[in-house]
């Protein structure tokens, strides 16, 4: 089932023209009414008449995390607080987290997106839906919450976590969809069979995962264990949530809703748009928010599209898995973790730049865990064992407190973490996906 | 007062060896050590016959490691000494802060490394001697 069958299966030529019109009244509407995007127009020396149709979008400047970051709490919102009904929050690079906000008309548009996600991935009005994605400041939870009620499931909101209880209300209610992160999905198959369950025997028909990367062969995996479809749904708080993208039951690809976010893959050195098909940043402008709409939102995503037809029907071009980063952003356990709010923990712990290390493993079918290895030099060195000790809890705590996820913090001795430019010695990424 | 170096140390093999290496290149002289493990990680507090060169020596090396003064005490090696040493000290409300101790069988004398909360207020000396207890003279300790 196609939820909105006009939009979704429009010729190319077709959304080309909505597009066009769409780009064109944003950039009338963030230059009248955001401060801060007028002040990156006129610098650039771009005028909201310049923009005459999509092919002018490269015209535009880019908007980053770091502008975000920089106008925290509000000020990249185009409309006041108040016009807002709902404000969501992710973490942000270093200091302040990522703020955005949604009007009624941006909470439509959400229900709209998701429930062409849900559909995309086989659901059918009156389907019962375990949605395991965390509510609260994470937009997974409340994103699939509102694509649900618009779409007519019934939805399960468990949110994240208590696995015993998510297994058994799979049992007791029979749901036809699991939402959560793939890993969590593999993390409950491990805690079904350990009660003594079949997994191939769960109710579930249908799994939409996200929110953090994960590979082919873990789909394929997942789907073996539980006996279900599993797809791939992408999406940022920055954009909207959950519901940018998502795979269709032909799996050859994620359907980008290009009719309000629109894509491009760009070389992220050159910022110049790459040939279709090969891999690039993909970089998105919300075309008809209104709280918070962005001119080409660098992801840092690498992806490539490609705008063949797939034969579910649908024309938006479809988006690969993601591939990697441009930036040393790591998702953990759905979590963005950058290795800078590390950095700023320990900066402020002892004020000094101890060499840190940051170690993501994933055993078989756990969740993943974070280890931080800390180099004891001679500025946090104590020749006390209990100040040693109170070092290791408080880097723990506080580290935890601005991830927001659990991790183990390991003192090393000096020179022990290898040095090396970049990125590349900050973070062991071990996991397989 | 004899020198204590204490030195940060991970929770794997050979990292003690690496240690005993540094101070046998400089032809450093061991009197005594333990160590306190904490699971990953650990400290080795060593005495040794040249303190400074020591210091510098493991500093050199990127050792994490800090000296400090504890009191070596020596006594007879008979029934009861460690009951009368501590008496002595919980009698003046002085808090120990890490101790560790062992006889030379061969001439029959206990030796004690002895770090206690606020060292210089206890006047650690005279009331040992009250009790027959001896501090070592830091030209024993010392090769000076």
């Amino acid at each position: 089932m196609i939820w909105n069958e006009e939009i979704e299966t429009m010729p190319l030529e077709n959304l080309k023209n909505l597009q066009s019109e769409r780009l064109v009244n944003l950039v009338h509407y963030v230059y009248e009414h955001s401060p801060f995007y007028r002040q990156k127009l006129d610098e650039t020396g771009v005028s909201p008449s310049d923009i005459r149709g999509i092919e002018d979008i490269t015209k535009l400047p880019f908007t980053t995390k770091l502008d975000l970051r920089d106008h925290y709490p509000f000020g990249l919102f185009s409309l006041p607080r108040r016009e807002a009904v709902e404000i969501h929050v992710s973490s942000g690079t270093t200091g302040n987290p990522t703020v955005v906000g949604y009007t009624r008309d941006d909470l439509k548009l959400w229900s709209e997106v998701m429930a062409r996600s849900l559909c995309c991935a086989g659901a059918k009005p009156g389907d019962l839906l375990q949605n395991a994605f965390g509510y609260g400041l994470f937009t997974g939870g409340l994103g699939f919450h509102y694509g649900a009620l618009a779409m007519g499931l019934t939805v399960i909101p468990c949110s994240a976590g208590q696995t015993k209880r998510q297994l058994k209300i799979m049992q007791d209610f029979k749901p036809d969809i699991l939402s959560c992160t793939p890993s969590y999905c593999l993390y409950m198959a491990d805690e079904a069979k350990e009660m003594g369950l079949d997994t191939r025997q769960g109710s579930w028909r249908i799994g939409i995962f996200g929110a953090e990367p994960w590979s082919t062969s873990m789909q394929k995996e997942i789907e073996e264990i539980w006996n279900m479809t599993a797809t791939d749904i992408y999406g940022m708080s920055e954009i909207i949530g959950p519901g940018v993208a998502q795979e269709c039951t032909y799996k050859q690809g994620l359907h980008l809703f290009s009719d309000v976010f629109y894509p491009e893959v760009i070389d992220p050195d050159s910022d110049k748009p790459v040939p279709e098909g090969q891999d690039g940043e993909l970089v998105i402008t919300t075309l008809t928010k209104q709280a918070i709409p962005l001119l080409r939102y660098r992801t840092r995503d690498v992806v490539n599209m490609t705008t063949q037809p797939c034969p579910c029907g649908r024309t938006s071009p479809r988006t690969s898995k993601i591939k990697g980063r441009t930036d040393d952003m790591i998702v953990v356990r759905g979590v963005n973790v950058f290795p800078s709010q590390i950095e700023g923990v320990l900066l402020g712990i002892e004020g000094t730049h101890p060499h840190y290390q940051l170690v993501i493993d994933r055993q078989a079918h756990k969740l993943d865990e974070v280890e931080i290895l800390v180099e004891v030099d001679e500025k946090i060195f104590s020749d006390e064992m209990k100040q040693m000790r109170m070092l290791e809890q408080k880097i723990k705590k506080e580290i935890e407190g601005v991830l927001s996820i659990g991790v183990t913090v390991k003192l090393v001795e000096p020179k022990t973490i290898q040095r090396s430019e970049g990125k590349a010695s900050r973070v062991v990424d071990k996991r397989v996906l | 007062m004899a020198i204590q170096i204490t030195v940060f140390l991970e929770n794997r093999p050979g990292r003690i060896q690496t240690i005993a290496n540094i101070l046998k290149e400089k032809n450093l002289n061991i009197l005594a050590f333990s160590i306190q493990d904490r699971g990953e990680f650990g400290l080795m507090k060593i005495i040794v016959d040249k303190p400074e060169q020591a210091r510098l020596a493991l500093s050199e090396r990127g050792m994490a490691c800090a000296a400090k003064p504890v009191f070596a005490i020596t006594a007879a090696d008979r029934p009861g000494n460690l009951e009368t040493l501590t008496t002595a000290l919980a009698k003046k409300n002085i808090n120990i802060k890490d101790a560790y101790g062992f006889v030379s069988p061969a001439d029959k004398q206990g030796i004690c490394y002895l770090e206690v909360e606020n060292p210089q207020g206890a006047d650690l000396g005279r009331l040992l001697a009250e009790y027959g207890f001896t501090l070592i003279a830091d030209k024993d300790l010392y090769d000076l």
